[in-house]
């Protein structure tokens, strides 16, 4: 049934389409203003769909053509899509904000591909992320997630260069074959099972040799895609080569779309009994990622490459909210504190990666290089970079009040409480291990040096302005301990607990 | 042999072939071509799995046939954007390889 919040999820997908064909239509000099009007809907939408599942404290359902699953098309939002769509529209805004000088050009400047193709992909990305956050099927997921690989690949090109162009061919390739393999899963489970609804699903899933094979296929190929460790080796070069503001888009919000996909496959569709199996290796290769990615940040002598690396660590912690969830369900209790862990981490790094990668570019943009060993005196010159990067990289080392503190103590306590100690050592470890690249990267810039030295490259306020709001917004992400801590748990489909 | 699992079995070997191309070749075309072959398989696949529908007295079941015709454009559409891509890297002079030259600082 068509719920009555249900027209909301049909205009959280018609606005991004609207706004990116409106803004091919109309052209680069008008394409930054569509995305600015439409943005700030987008958050009113996204926060009147967080407030009518809490009201009702059901899942909002909007059955397209009013044709009922299987044959018909739902789209659905729980606490998770509403946290994520929120989570969306607030980075993509900032993104926009701090974009806007540099790919809003003159108006007598002649047509460039670049700054359009930017405004246009923006939207792109964020139609892409709303429909995997909404859709409710298996193949409409398909179709999404192929939207945003389409949206993300263009933007680690955008300046055209042999090597983003490499890095974008390789980043596109580890995507297509990520898609097929989950394409593939999802045809044996329809072969199956006689449906593609998730809803449906979660009640018929059985463990069974294609019931794992299918598992096993959509799991590889959503790794692939998320860049989990060991299939990352595509996101470095990709993300460090793009323009800041697309690093931005592709770390924070480009890797969770595939995330989120993981997410439903196992807490929903896939019965409890698989999960505390499977739970150990996905977490084994979080575990992997955080060591290695966190190693090789430590090694990185160029600031965009160390916050990539970061991010192949960061991706880690996300997966081991697995055994966790199917170790508190074992034990009779609610998996809420892993669910929550763990998409807090994914809303926490969404919103500092992005303020670090963007700090990064307005640090590149003054000094014309990001060497690490030659960032001394930035921080006479970008104060308010500097701390914009170093509250990104608290809430990154997990320190309170930030979000990155509460998600990690959630899974913390849940890995003591299940008896998985060996979880909680490797968290506290990667935290270690973060904390000395982002403080080496500090350290570095508050050495003063004589002002004459310094380049004369003056970064607009509002673009620094941007920076440091969104870097608050994730040190201060952790206060949402403080609301009522159920939205995860509204509109959950059953099938995990017992 | 019954028809449906000489299909199934046509399917498997297209998508280990594809699979296979896409991890060992290192040309980036070749990579394209074997990422349309794991596409023939699955879709391969998918008309097998409608034709088993019909074991419940249809002609067979109507919407793997439909989503088959939504892949095919998808994988046309990657298709078109990878070669796009290498045709942008071929004419910005750099190597066609995959493999990164040493990082310069850039």
């Amino acid at each position: 049934m068509t719920t009555s919040g249900g027209p909301l999820l049909v205009a959280a997908l018609l606005l991004p389409l609207a706004a990116m064909l409106a803004a091919f239509v109309l052209g680069r000099a008008q394409a930054p203003r569509v995305v600015a009007c439409a943005l700030p809907v987008g958050l009113l939408l996204a926060l009147a769909i967080l407030a009518d599942l809490l009201c009702s404290g059901e899942a909002l359902v909007y059955l397209l053509g009013a044709w009922q699953p299987p044959l018909g098309i739902a789209l659905r939002a729980d606490g998770l899509s509403a946290a994520m769509l929120l989570t969306t529209t607030v980075v993509l805004g900032v993104v926009a904000w701090f974009a806007w000088g540099d790919f809003a050009q003159p108006a007598n400047a002649p047509e460039a591909r670049q700054p359009l193709m930017f405004w246009v992909l923006l939207p792109a990305v964020w139609l892409a992320l709303n429909t995997v956050f909404l859709a409710n099927d298996l193949f409409t997921l398909y179709v999404a997630l192929e939207l945003l690989t389409f949206a993300a690949v263009p933007l680690v090109c955008l300046e055209g260069r042999p090597e983003t162009l490499r890095a974008a061919l390789r980043y596109l390739l580890f995507a297509l074959l990520g898609s097929v393999l989950y394409l593939l899963g999802a045809v044996l489970l329809y072969g199956v099972y006689g449906t593609l609804d998730i809803a449906q699903l979660s009640t018929r899933v059985h463990p069974g040799v294609a019931t794992w094979a299918a598992a096993v296929l959509m799991t590889v190929g959503l790794l692939a895609k998320t860049a989990l460790f060991p299939l990352h080796l595509w996101l470095p070069p990709a993300h460090a080569g793009a323009p800041a503001a697309a690093s931005a888009m592709l770390s924070a919000l480009v890797v969770k779309g595939s995330f989120f996909l993981v997410i439903r496959l196992w807490l929903d569709v896939l019965p409890g009994e698989m999960m505390l199996e499977a739970g150990q290796w996905l977490a084994g290769l979080g575990a992997a990622a955080i060591l290695v990615g966190n190693l090789v940040a430590l090694r990185q002598r160029r600031l965009k490459l160390l916050i990539a690396y970061s991010t192949v660590a960061q991706i880690g912690y996300l997966f081991l909210m697995f055994p966790l969830a199917a170790g508190l369900v074992g034990m009779g209790l609610s998996d809420a504190p892993a669910v929550t862990g763990g998409l807090l981490q994914a809303v926490s790094h969404a919103t500092a990666k992005a303020a670090m990668f963007m700090a990064a570019g307005l640090i590149y943009s003054t000094l014309g290089h990001d060497r690490i060993e030659d960032l001394q005196g930035v921080a006479q010159q970008l104060p308010m970079t500097v701390l914009a990067f170093a509250l990104g990289g608290v809430a990154l080392v997990g320190l309170p009040p930030s979000g990155g503190f509460m998600a990690k103590w959630l899974l913390l306590s849940a890995a003591l409480t299940t008896g998985q100690w060996w979880w909680a050592a490797v968290m506290v470890i990667g935290g270690l291990m973060t904390a000395s690249y982002v403080f080496s990267v500090v350290v570095r810039t508050i050495v003063a040096v004589d002002p004459e030295k310094m380049p004369k490259m003056a970064v607009p306020r509002y673009r620094e302005a941007s920076v440091l709001a969104l870097a608050i917004f994730s040190f201060l992400l952790g206060c949402v301990a403080l609301l009522p801590f159920e939205v995860v748990q509204v509109g959950r489909l059953g099938s995990v607990l017992p | 042999m019954t028809s449906i699992t000489l299909f199934g079995l046509c399917a498997a070997v297209l998508i280990g072939l594809g699979v296979y191309g896409l991890i060992v070749n290192p040309q980036p075309l070749r990579k394209i071509l074997a990422f349309n072959l794991i596409g023939s398989g699955v879709f391969l696949f998918f008309g097998m799995i409608a034709r088993r529908g019909a074991a419940s007295g249809l002609g067979g079941d109507p919407v793997p046939q439909a989503l088959v015709i939504t892949g095919i454009v998808v994988a046309f559409s990657a298709t078109a954007l990878a070669v796009a891509l290498l045709l942008r890297l071929d004419a910005a002079g750099g190597p066609s390889g995959l493999d990164d030259a040493v990082d310069g600082e850039s």
